[in-house]
C-alpha cells in the first residue's frame, strides 16, 4: 500500500522484538465481542490513486461550480477571485502539515503568520485586539454572546432581525443549554434597518445587542446609535460581518463603538468549498477584554539570545489549562484558512482591499439597476455594498431560483431558502455580486430573471 | 533526513567542541538558509498591491450613504514576489511532517497524501456555493452521505451528524445530543463522568453544556476504575465521557462492561474519539456499546493540520440517540437516486434535533480529503493502518522502556502511543529539556505533560505512515537524549541550539501581552 512504508520482514522482526506471535497479540485487550474476523464488510477494498481520483471525479463532475456559470450567490459565503500564489503558499508542506505551535522554537513561521494575521484583523476591525481565528463566522457570533455574557454577567442577548438566520439558530441553539436567553425576531422587509425596534428591545437585563453590518438584506445599519443605546443600558453592541471586503469600502464596527466585532473570512483567501472549511474572526475594541477572549492568541517575545520571536499565550483561559473552568471548548483554530488570509489580504494591501471594495460596489450598483429594469422586480435597499435585495412582485423566489438554476444561471438566494414558511419574504431574492461578475454575467441573469417572471 | 538504506551513507558529524558559535557574525542576521524575516508591517507599504485592480474613480456613484471609510484601515501590500518570499522564508521556520518524524502523541501526525489535496481543490468540490439550489450540488450531497455512511460502517454506529467543524465541536454535538435525549424524556441529569487522564476538552464541553464534571479515579494499570464508575453510577448521571484507547495509550479493556452498567442506569457513554486510528478498521466502537462518539478526520483520516486546524469532527449515534443529532443533514431520496440536504428550517423534518451548530453543512474540504483517503486505503488498508500504528507504537515502547521510565509498560501491549515519565532525570533537567533537546535532533518532539496523570509525560506516537528504519534511527537519538538527561547534562538546559529561534520567554508574554504590531514610537 503506497502510503505504509513497513514490509512483512519489518513487521516480522518487530513483532519479535515486542514479544508478540502475531498482530493479534497486541489486540489481546479488545474485548471478544468486539473482535472481528476480517476487513470489515460491505465496503470496498484498497484502491489505486488512479481510480480513486476517477471515482471523486465523478462526484465533482455533477455540481455545477461557479466559475462555469453566472453566479450571485451570497448571504453569508462569497465567491471572489485568489490569487494563484495563495494556494502555492499554503500547499507547501512546512504549512500545511505542521501542528499547533506548541513547540514554538520550530514554528516560528505559523506564529509569525498569525501574529500578522491577528494584526491585520484587528485593523480590519478597528479594534486592538483579534484571536488567532475560530471554526467560522456564525459560532464565532455564539462565542461573542458568551463572552458578551460572562463580561456582563448578564444572561439575555438581543439579536437583530436581520442577522443571518442560520447564525441565529446557532446562537439559539447553545443558548438553549446555557440558560441564556435570546431575543429575534424577523427581518422587517423595508429600505432601512430598523434601528429603532431594536433599540427598544435593549433593557437592563441584556448582556448585549448582536447586529449584522452589511445585513443579511445587504443594508448598511448606522451603528453608531446602536452602540450608543446598547452602552446606556450596560449592554455591549456585538457587530457581525459576513463580507469582510465590504470593510474596505466602509467604516469600520469599531469606530462606530461597536465592543466585540465578530464574523467569517472565507471572502479573502478560502474559497466557497460548500460551505467549511471557512474562517471565524473575532476581535475586541478595548484591549482590556483580551482575558475574556475564547481562542487561541499568539503574542510576542523574545528568545534566550534577545531575538524576536512569537508563541501562543494567555492559555490559561483554554481548555488544556482551565478544563471545565476555560472560557470555551474550542481547541483548534482554523489555521491553514488563516494563512490564506493573511496571504491574499497582503497581497491586496490597503490599496488592493479598496480597489477590490470600490468594484464590488460598482458592479453590484451596475446589476441593481438593470434588474430595476425588469418589469416586476423592485430593489429593497436604499443602500447596500454587493449585496442586495429585490422582491419580485409577488413570484415565488425559490421557485424562480430553480427555473435559474435549470437554465445555468445562479441567480441568488431566495430568502424562502433562508425563512422557509415565512410568508412575507418569499419574493424576495438576496442578489450577490463580487469582481467576478462580468457584463455577460448581469445580462444573463437580467434575461433569464425576465423570462421567469413574465 | 529520511533513513538511509542499507548502502551505509552517513552524515558528517561536525566537530564535537560546542560546535555553537563556530563561524562570525553576519551583517545580517542570516546563517546562509536559515534566513531571517520581518513582518509584512515592516516591509509593506499601503500604496503597493500585489493584485492589478481597476483604479477608483472618486465620482463613480455609490450607495453607502455616509458610511464610506474615511480613515485609513492600516494595511500594508506586497508584490506578489515579495509575498512569495515572504511566505516562503516564513515556511522555513517551521516543522512539518514532510520534514521529519512528528510524533506528537494523541495528535496523529500521519503522512497527507497529496491525492487528497488535488481532489478537494477540483471546482466541482471546492468552488461550489452551500445555498446553491440543490440540483447543481448532487454530487457535493453524495460525498457527504458517501462519507457518512463510511463512518457508520467503520463504527458500527446507526446514525451520523456530519456538521461538527472539529474534534472539540463534535465533542460538544454529542454532549448536545445526550442532554437533548435526557430532557425528551423528561429526565434531568446533572453529572457527567470523566476520567482525570482526559483531554481538557472533554471536561470544558460538559461544563458547556451544564453539567457539574466528576473525576473518575484511574487504576494503577492505567485504565478507568471500573469498581469506582460502578460504585458512583446513579440517576443523576447523565454519560460517561472515556477515550478509547485512552490518553495513556491504552484499550480500556472493560469498556463494554462500564458501558452496560452505564445504560443500566439510564445514562449514555460518550467515546472520545481522538485515537480512534488506532482500531479503525479492525474494532468497531458499536460493539462496545458506545452511543456518541466523534471523529477527528484530521487524525485518523489524515486531513492536514495545517499548523492549528481547519479540523473536522463528525459524530457517530447509537439508535437511542441519532433522531437527536444536529442538522442539516444530507439524506438519499427515497425515490430516484438523488440526494437532500434537510436543512433545519423545514420544520416539517426537524422531529427531535437539537439544532443547529454551524451556518452551513460542515467541512467539506476536509470531507473530500478523507473519504479520498479512506477509497485509498479501503476496508482492509484501514485495518493495517491501525495494525501498522499499534506496531510502530510497541515497537518504541519496547525500545525505550529499559532506559526511560515507562510507567503503564507492565499494563499489556500499548495501543497507537507509548507514555513515559520523566523519573530519574538528574540535575533538575525536566520533560521540557529532553524536548528542546530532541529539537536539536531534528525531530519534532513528542507530547509532553500529557495526560496530567504521569509526571513529566511524554507521549510517543509514531503512527503507521514511518518505516522501521525511521523509527530506528529515532530511538538510537532517544536513547542518546535519555542519557543525557539521566547524566544530568546541564547544556540541556539550553536546547535548542540549533532552531531558528532559542527558548522563547512564554512568562514574558503573558505578564505583558503584546498581540498586534504597532508603529514604533518616534
Amino acid at each position: 500500500m503506497r502510503y505504509l512504508p513497513l514490509t512483512d520482514t519489518d513487521r516480522g522482526e518487530m513483532l519479535a522484538k515486542v514479544g508478540a506471535k502475531s498482530i493479534d497479540d497486541l489486540f489481546v485487550d479488545v474485548p471478544e465481542v468486539a473482535q472481528l474476523d476480517g476487513p470489515i464488510h460491505d465496503l470496498p477494498m484498497h484502491a489505486s490513486e488512479m481510480a480513486v481520483e476517477r471515482h471523486m471525479k465523478t462526484r465533482a463532475n455533477k455540481n455545477l461550480s461557479a466559475g462555469d456559470t453566472p453566479f450571485f450567490l451570497g448571504a453569508g459565503a462569497y465567491r471572489h477571485h485568489i490569487p494563484a500564489s495563495v494556494d502555492t503558499v499554503i500547499q507547501r508542506g512546512e504549512f500545511l502539515t505542521a501542528y499547533t505551535p506548541y513547540q514554538p522554537e520550530i514554528a516560528q513561521g505559523t506564529l509569525q503568520m498569525l501574529f500578522e494575521f491577528q494584526t491585520q484583523v484587528a485593523r480590519l476591525y478597528g479594534c486592538a485586539v483579534a484571536n488567532a481565528s475560530l471554526y467560522d463566522g456564525s459560532t464565532a457570533c455564539w462565542e461573542a454572546v458568551a463572552m458578551a455574557g460572562r463580561m456582563t454577567r448578564r444572561k439575555r442577548a438581543v439579536l437583530s432581525g436581520a442577522l443571518h438566520p442560520h447564525y441565529a439558530q446557532v446562537v439559539k441553539t447553545m443558548a438553549q443549554f446555557t440558560g441564556d436567553t435570546i431575543a429575534d425576531n424577523l427581518p422587517a422587509i423595508q429600505t432601512e434597518p430598523d434601528n429603532a425596534g431594536l433599540m427598544s428591545r435593549i433593557d437592563d437585563e441584556t448582556s448585549c445587542v448582536v447586529v449584522q453590518y452589511p445585513d443579511i438584506l445587504g443594508r448598511i445599519p448606522d451603528l453608531s446609535e446602536l452602540a450608543e443605546a446598547a452602552h446606556a443600558k450596560g449592554a455591549l453592541l456585538v457587530v457581525v460581518n459576513t463580507e469582510p471586503v465590504a470593510l474596505g469600502a466602509i467604516k469600520s464596527p469599531g469606530e462606530m463603538g461597536a465592543d466585540i466585532v465578530v464574523g467569517e473570512g472565507q471572502s479573502i483567501g478560502v474559497g466557497l468549498q460548500f460551505g467549511g472549511p471557512y474562517l471565524g474572526l473575532f476581535a475586541v475594541r478595548d484591549p482590556k477584554h483580551v482575558r475574556q477572549m475564547p481562542g487561541r492568541l499568539c503574542g510576542e517575545t523574545t528568545d534566550a539570545e534577545g531575538k524576536r520571536g512569537f508563541v501562543l499565550t494567555l492559555s490559561t483561559r483554554e481548555q488544556h489549562i482551565r478544563r471545565e473552568k476555560a472560557t470555551s471548548n474550542i481547541c483548534t483554530n482554523s489555521g491553514l484558512c488563516a494563512l490564506a488570509f493573511n496571504v491574499h489580504m497582503t497581497l491586496l494591501g490597503e490599496k488592493g482591499l479598496r480597489e477590490l471594495a470600490t468594484e464590488n460596489h460598482r458592479l453590484a450598483c451596475k446589476t441593481a439597476d438593470r434588474l430595476e429594469q425588469i418589469p416586476g422586480v423592485s430593489l429593497l435597499n436604499s443602500l447596500f455594498f454587493n449585496e442586495f435585495t429585490v422582491r419580485l412582485g409577488g413570484k415565488l423566489a425559490r421557485e424562480v431560483v430553480r427555473d435559474l438554476a435549470d437554465k445555468g444561471v445562479l441567480g441568488g438566494v431566495s430568502l424562502d431558502r433562508l425563512y422557509p414558511g415565512v410568508e412575507a419574504l418569499n419574493d424576495a431574492l438576496l442578489v450577490a455580486v463580487t469582481e467576478t461578475t462580468t457584463d455577460e454575467d448581469i445580462e444573463a441573469l437580467a434575461t433569464t430573471l425576465e423570462e421567469a417572471l413574465a | 533526513m529520511n533513513a538511509p538504506n542499507k548502502s551505509g551513507w552517513k552524515p558528517e558529524m561536525s566537530p564535537a567542541e560546542d560546535g555553537l558559535h563556530n563561524g562570525p557574525a553576519t551583517t545580517t542576521g542570516n546563517r546562509a538558509l536559515m534566513l531571517e524575516e520581518p513582518l509584512i508591517f515592516e516591509i509593506g507599504h499601503a500604496e503597493t498591491t500585489g493584485v492589478d485592480l481597476p483604479e477608483i474613480d472618486p465620482d463613480a456613484p455609490n450607495r453607502l450613504g455616509g458610511f464610506e471609510r474615511s480613515k485609513p484601515i492600516g494595511l500594508v501590500g506586497l508584490t506578489e514576489p515579495e509575498t512569495v518570499r515572504h511566505y516562503t522564508r516564513l515556511s522555513r521556520q517551521n516543522y512539518g511532517i514532510d520534514l521529519g518524524f512528528f510524533p506528537l502523541g494523541s495528535c496523529t501526525m500521519k503522512h497527507n497524501p497529496r491525492l487528497n489535496e488535488k481532489v478537494a481543490r477540483l471546482p466541482g468540490f471546492a468552488d461550489i456555493h452551500p445555498l446553491a439550489p440543490q440540483q447543481t450540488v448532487q454530487g457535493a450531497l453524495q460525498v457527504i452521505h458517501e462519507l457518512g455512511d463510511w463512518l457508520m460502517k467503520l463504527t458500527g454506529m446507526p446514525g451520523v451528524a456530519m456538521s461538527p467543524k472539529a474534534g472539540a465541536h463534535g465533542e460538544l454535538c454529542g454532549i448536545l445530543a445526550i442532554r437533548a435525549a435526557h430532557t425528551a424524556r423528561g429526565d434531568a441529569r446533572e453529572v457527567v463522568l470523566v476520567p482525570e487522564s482526559a483531554h481538557g476538552t472533554n471536561p470544558a464541553t460538559a461544563a458547556f453544556a451544564g453539567y457539574k464534571v466528576e473525576d473518575i479515579p484511574a487504576t494503577p494499570e492505567g485504565r478507568v476504575d471500573l469498581e469506582a464508575i460502578k460504585a458512583r453510577l446513579a440517576p443523576d448521571v447523565a454519560a460517561v465521557m472515556i477515550t478509547n484507547p485512552n490518553t495513556c495509550g491504552l484499550f480500556e479493556k472493560d469498556f463494554r462492561e462500564i458501558a452496560d452498567a452505564v445504560h443500566a442506569v439510564g445514562g449514555y457513554v460518550y467515546c472520545d474519539g481522538a485515537n480512534f486510528n488506532a482500531i479503525v478498521g479492525r474494532v468497531r466502537p458499536g460493539d462496545l456499546g458506545v452511543d456518541a462518539m466523534h471523529i477527528n478526520l484530521h487524525k485518523t483520516f489524515s486531513t492536514p493540520h495545517g499548523g492549528g486546524g481547519p479540523g473536522s469532527g463528525p459524530v457517530v449515534f447509537s439508535e437511542a440517540l441519532k433522531d437527536f443529532a444536529p442538522l442539516p443533514i444530507v439524506r438519499k431520496l427515497q425515490d430516484g437516486d438523488g440526494y437532500e440536504l434537510v436543512e433545519e428550517e423545514q420544520r416539517e423534518h426537524r422531529g427531535q434535533s437539537f439544532g443547529r451548530m454551524t451556518a452551513f453543512h460542515g467541512q467539506m474540504g476536509m470531507f473530500t480529503r478523507a473519504l479520498t483517503y479512506m477509497l485509498s486505503h479501503g476496508a482492509d488498508g484501514l485495518k493495517q493502518v491501525s495494525e501498522d500504528a499499534v506496531l510502530n507504537a510497541n515497537y518504541v515502547l519496547r525500545s525505550l522502556e529499559d532506559i526511560l521510565h515507562a510507567p503503564f509498560a507492565d499494563s499489556g501491549p500499548c495501543m497507537h502511543e507509548a507514555l513515559f515519565g520523566d523519573k530519574d532525570f538528574e540535575g533538575g533537567l525536566s520533560t521540557l529539556d529532553l524536548a528542546k533537546a530532541l529539537i536539536d535532533e531534528g525531530y519534532h518532539p513528542m507530547t509532553v505533560y500529557f495526560p496530567l496523570v504521569v509526571h513529566g509525560a511524554m507521549l510517543v506516537e509514531p503512527t503507521e505512515t514511518e518505516s522501521k528504519a525511521a523509527l530506528d534511527e529515532f530511538i538510537t537519538a532517544f536513547r542518546s537524549v535519555t542519557e543525557r538527561a539521566l547524566a544530568g547534562d546541564e547544556s540541556m538546559k539550553q536546547a535548542p541550539y540549533y532552531a531558528p529561534r532559542r527558548r522563547l520567554d512564554e512568562t514574558a508574554a503573558a505578564r505583558k501581552p503584546k498581540l498586534a504590531w504597532e508603529e514604533p514610537e518616534g
